[in-house]
């Protein structure tokens, strides 16, 4: 099992390594980063010091080395704006954007694998059809737009929910079953796949043939083998999550790092678009170990490599 | 030469239920793409209004048929008295061009990467399959903001965007079937008879991954729009001056308590094109590959 995940840890850094070269490559692209700090009645001389103390005055390769170390360091520079450290900004903002992401796969994952089943214990009925029609709706609705919804319906009219801002768990159920949403989707179709091909496999055939109950057919023998196809799905789709709750966070106004980064693109203050990517990067591949972890568990076959 | 390419059956064996859901799922997809493809086509012809002529007059009119709607403006008007249907209609051609463009480069580098991949292997393999691996696991929203925030706003910029995110999947799946076509019997026979790689792969691998390449030129296209419109949202879209969904829903958000019609009618458009890419693609995957799902 160590051995396992020790192999995976490559894969990990290459992919920060990855995203640290793309972000330093568009900061290049993004035109000259004095001109941007300093006003324009700035003489070349003061430029020239702000350069020198920015290190842009090095050669690019230096520059890109310098850059990842300061970045393996969670040193991601000061803020143009705010005047601060861009990590202290980014972590302050960081347990909001973690919150909303966890609430929402708990919905996604605990969700889809209910509906799925769901829809293959009834395969081709009106439940398994409710549920497959209702799986590619919500692969098609835009997570802003069910955002905006869900506040006309639910804050404006019905004044059920705050519209906005975050606190207690009546801020989170809007933006969570919003982010929530397109995951559920997926993961229901995946889950009802996987189930089908589990219900008709021998194993539960055999287990049906020994008398157990459905619900014990169904919720244990075949749903741990699906459990697996469903995990994966998690994993795949987190990426696509964390995307989504950018655009979620803006919707609802939540606090958190996808705001903060749109916020940074909106305003021009480039380090902390940096630090907020970096942030999300690091976040999806912490992710991705722990899922990797959860595999040896359902996964016996793993343990052993 | 025998100038044959075989075809590989895909589905020679297919239940008849499968492929009545298939037929099901693309004529509701046609029925949702078509007319709103013909309305973007002709909409200079169609809009009774400018899109952009403001009405200060009518500012957030509702629809005709609402109390306090007028009938020169049928969907309403959004907050500077501009008329919604134009709007709307304007937005469609907004989104399939650049969802078309996008999906159109996107599809010719990743085929063309995919097919090379798959058929010489080798070192450009490896390469392509890590770039791959490393900007799927990256959310791909982040990575258009950040580039956006770098080469800047605009339809050139957002459909080149898209094609950096889009084309993996087309080249992920080409790859596959290349790999596998490629050891097929037939390919043996075609270099045999003395066939080139160029021709091997243009005549007998290519018109085998055919029916993938559709399903997922509708899949990606579907996503394209919706990536568009997040981006526009997000104000990191098309010229703001452009009439676009994303752009619309945006400026609803400030307007929701007094007019449900905003946000509701570019959404819905919204909404019924991609579903619309989504079932095509659901039912023709259905209908080519029936096992697939």
């Amino acid at each position: 099992m160590a051995g396992y995940l020790l192999r995976r840890i490559p894969r990990m850094i290459v992919v920060i390594w990855g995203a640290l070269t793309v972000i330093f490559l568009l900061q290049r692209l993004g035109g000259d980063p004095v001109a941007l700090m300093l006003p324009d009645t700035s003489t070349p001389e003061q430029q020239a010091a702000v350069r020198a103390d920015l290190g842009l005055d090095k050669p690019v390769l230096v520059q890109y080395l310098l850059f990842i170390g300061r970045f393996a360091h969670l040193d991601f520079g000061q803020s143009y704006l705010q005047q601060r450290p861009v990590a202290d900004i980014v972590f302050e903002r960081l347990p909001a954007t973690l919150e909303l992401a966890g609430a929402a796969v708990v919905i996604a994952t605990v969700g889809g694998t209910l509906l799925g089943s769901l829809a293959a214990r009834m395969r081709r009925r009106w439940p398994d059809k409710l549920v497959v029609t209702g799986a590619l709706i919500g692969q098609s609705v835009p997570t802003f737009w069910l955002g905006i919804v869900g506040i006309l319906v639910f804050a404006v009219t019905l004044q059920w929910f705050p519209s906005s801002g975050s606190g207690g768990i009546e801020h989170l159920v809007l933006p969570a079953l919003t982010l929530g949403a397109f995951s559920l989707a997926n993961t229901t179709r995946i889950a009802r796949a996987s189930m089908i091909e589990s219900l008709s496999s021998e194993y539960t055939q055999t287990a049906n043939a020994k008398g157990l109950r459905t619900s014990r057919v169904v919720g244990v023998h075949a749903l741990k083998n699906s459990g697996i196809s469903i995990l994966t799905l998690t994993a795949y789709m987190f990426s696509t999550l964390m995307g989504g709750a950018l655009v979620t966070e803006v919707v609802f106004a939540w606090p958190g790092v996808g705001r903060l980064m749109v916020d940074g693109v909106l305003q021009r203050d480039f380090p902390v678009v940096q630090g907020a990517v970096f942030m999300v990067a690091l976040v999806v591949v912490i992710t991705y170990m722990l899922l990797d972890l959860a595999y040896t568990f359902l996964d016996p076959r793993l343990r052993r490599t | 030469m025998a100038d044959i390419a075989i075809r590989v059956p895909a589905a020679a064996v297919r239940p008849r239920r499968v492929r009545a859901a298939g037929r099901l799922q693309i004529t509701i997809g046609l029925v949702l793409v078509v007319p709103i493809v013909l309305v973007a086509i002709f909409a200079p012809l169609l809009t009774p209004v400018d899109p952009n002529a403001i009405d200060l007059a009518h500012r957030l009119a509702p629809p005709a048929w609402s109390a306090g709607g007028t009938s020169s403006h049928l969907l309403g008007t959004d907050h500077l008295g501009r008329d919604m249907l134009s709007r709307v209609i304007y937005g469609a051609r907004v989104s399939l061009v650049v969802g078309g463009l996008a999906v159109l480069g996107a599809g010719l580098i990743g085929v063309t990467i995919g097919l090379l991949a798959g058929y010489f292997r080798g070192v450009f393999d490896a390469i392509v399959t890590m770039i791959a691996e490393i900007q799927q696991s990256f959310p791909f929203l982040a990575l258009a903001i950040v580039v956006v925030a770098a080469i800047g706003r605009g339809v050139t910029n957002i459909v080149a965007v898209l094609i950096i995110g889009g084309w993996i999947l087309f080249a992920r799946v080409v790859r596959g079937e290349a790999m596998s076509i490629s050891r097929r019997q037939f390919v043996d026979g075609a270099r045999a008879l003395g066939a080139g790689h160029i021709r091997i792969l243009l005549r007998h691998i290519l018109p085998n991954v055919r029916s993938s390449i559709i399903v997922i030129t509708t899949f990606n296209f579907a996503w394209f729009i919706i990536t568009e419109a997040s981006l526009s949202f997000l104000g990191l879209g098309v010229d703001p001056n452009t009439p676009s969904w994303g752009q619309m829903l945006s400026d609803s958000r400030n307007y929701l308590a007094l007019a449900w019609w905003y946000p509701a009618f570019p959404g819905i458009a919204l909404v019924a094109l991609v579903l619309g890419a989504n079932m095509l693609g659901d039912g023709l995957q259905d209908r080519w590959d029936p096992y697939l799902k």
